[in-house]
Order: C-alpha cells, then structure tokens, then sequence
C-alpha cells in the first residue's frame, strides 16, 4: 500500500493528458446554446415573399429551423439534406434568411431549389442575435409547442442528421405521442 | 546631418525595409480598430459603449471583443449594445440581454455560477494541492534523523581512506 503513494504522480499525470488530449478534439466554435429548452422567441417580420409570418404562423409540429443565406457556401453543402427532408415531408423545415437581400434569395432559390415552407426575411439579423445564432448555417429543432430542443452550428449533412437529429427527434416523439 | 543618401546601398536597403515594415504595422493596426459611427448624446453614454463593447466577447470570431473584431455578428451586436444605450438600460440590463442570448461565453470575465465555479476556482485548487505537495515534502526533508546519516564502521574507514591519513 505505502508504494502505491509513488504512482500518484503517474496516475495524476495520464489523467491530466488524457484529458488535455480529448481537449484537442473539442470543437470550440460550438457553443453551448442557452436557448435549449426555451420558446421561439416572439417575432413578427416578413417572409422573403413578402407575407407577414409571426409565431402563430409556425408549424403545430416537430420542425426544423434553418439559418441560410444566399452568400453562405456551406448552405449549399447541406441542401441536399434539407431538400431530401421537405421532399420527405415528415418534418417540415422553416427558413431564416439571415443578413441577406431578398432578391438574392430568392434567385438561389429558383438556382438550387426550395426546401422551405417559407423563409423568415431577416435582413438586420434581429431574430438572429435572439436566437444566439452567431452565423450560417444553424439549425435548430423546435417541437409541438414551439419550444427550442436541439441546435447544430454549422453544417447539416447525412450524418449528422443520422447521428443528432435522429435520435433527438425520436427521444421528442416518445414523450409526445402524436 | 547625414542623409538617407550618405548611407552605404546595404545600410539604406536596411533603412528602407525597416521603414516599410513600420509603416505597415502602422497602416494594419489602424485597420484593426472598428471605426464607431454611432451618435451619442453624452460623454457617459459613449463611454459605457466602449467599456461595454471592450468587454463583450464576438461569439463568432472566439478571441476577440466587440470592438476589435470586424465579423458581421459583432457590428450587429455593437447596434444592438447602441440600441439598448440609447434607450436608457443599465449596464446589468445589457449585459443580461446578451447573457440570454449567447451565454457564458459573451463575457471576457464569466459570471460566478455553478457552471463557472470550476473556471474561477480551479487555478486556487490547483495551487493549494501543489503548496501541500511543497510543504510535505520540505519538512519530510527536514524531519530525516540524525541517526540516519551516521556512516557505520566499514563506511568510516572508507571515508577516512578517501580523505586520507593527516585527516580524522
């Protein structure tokens, strides 16, 4: 027992560096978001069509919320996903255009095709900064009764839908049978 | 007076890279501060904007505050800190706006909570374990008995062999 003592130094130094090391792996541009578990926050605004949308407007159901922009390339990479979940139609995907022109939106939506039920005209970034989103793309998961459950910075492809969304969402549709 | 063409060519290709270097340096950290174009109406208001700005943290570009950084979330973020000064909110009121928002990680000096506690209080942790370390194994240094470094008699004749024969 008294040599034991001689190995705490070890001990104590594996744990700092596997630590650290794990550290390494983090990825510091995703930050916790404080809005989990919290409502939409209020909004009344336009839609890139021109239609006035506010929080009522909002789908009954589980849904997407989709930060794009016309100017942002990693929007184009998960495209296809979004385009794949609308064609789908389980989950609807509602967009945020976020510090764009609705005239540039709209034409990259002809070019690459619509996945939106409609796209929330946030020109200034207002909604944005009052949903914490600090760029596109973002995407976050709200559920029947508009509450904020899960959000994604960055891109949303194949795997992370299989890998995150996936089981968030089944984790959502067994607490609320619909 | 010596003029830039009294110098050797080596001395003046020395004189003149250095000269651009500075001049660069000067052009770029002037391009690094933002340039405020926001209207106040007093000293006070511009003032707490610049404390407020210097202490907000851009969510977007991680290392740099409100002021030095030219990402558009903190020019959006530096309207809305405008926005809510003109509007008459306290400093708490403004901080608490973007505590809500973007979390912990908006402020440069994080709020004292008990997902923070580890962050303030772990370097007092650390630096009492290793003082404890310090001090045990000063005074176990200090604690070794006499008895315990007396040489026993083949040691002596060793020692004195080694010193040799004028020494006792």
């Amino acid at each position: 027992m008294n040599r034991f003592k001689y190995f705490i130094p070890v001990v104590a130094f594996l744990a700092l560096a596997v630590t650290l090391w794990r550290g390494l792996y983090l990825n510091p541009k995703e930050l916790p978001s404080v809005l989990i578990d919290k409502p939409m926050p209020a909004f009344a605004m336009n839609t890139i069509d021109g239609e006035t949308v506010s929080n009522t407007d909002l789908p009954d159901q589980i849904f997407l919320l989709n930060v794009w922009g016309s100017y942002c390339l990693p929007c184009l990479v998960e495209h296809p996903t979004l385009m794949r979940l609308s064609e789908e139609g389980d989950i609807p995907v509602v967009g945020i255009n976020y510090k764009d022109r609705d005239d540039l939106a709209l034409d990259w939506l002809e070019t690459n095709g619509n996945p939106f039920s409609y796209s929330i005209y946030d020109a200034e970034g207002r909604l944005g900064i009052d949903l914490g989103v600090y760029g596109a793309p973002e995407t976050y998961l709200v559920d029947a009764n508009g509450v904020i459950r899960y959000r994604h910075v960055a891109v949303l492809d194949e795997t992370v839908w299989e890998n995150d969304f996936e089981p968030a969402i089944a984790e959502l549709k067994a607490e609320t049978p619909q | 007076m010596t003029s830039l063409f009294d110098l050797r060519v080596p001395q003046r290709i020395v004189f003149c890279v250095a000269t651009c270097c500075l001049l660069t340096l000067l052009i770029v950290s002037e391009s690094l501060a933002q340039v405020d174009t926001f209207e106040f109406d007093t000293i006070e208001q511009q003032q707490r904007f610049r404390q407020l700005s210097n202490e907000l943290r851009c969510p977007q570009c991680q290392n740099a505050n409100l002021t030095g950084s030219t990402g558009g979330i903190a020019e959006d973020l530096r309207r809305e800190v405008h926005r809510m000064i003109m509007e008459g909110m306290t400093n708490e009121e403004i901080e608490q706006f973007m505590f809500e928002r973007y979390g912990d990680f908006i402020f440069y000096r994080p709020r004292l909570r008990a997902e923070t506690i580890l962050l303030w209080f772990g370097p007092l942790i650390f630096l009492i374990i290793g003082g404890f370390v310090a001090y045990s194994i000063s005074r176990r240094a200090s604690n070794v008995p006499d008895a315990d470094i007396e040489l026993d008699s083949s040691q002596q004749a060793r020692l004195k062999e080694i010193l040799g024969p004028d020494q006792s």
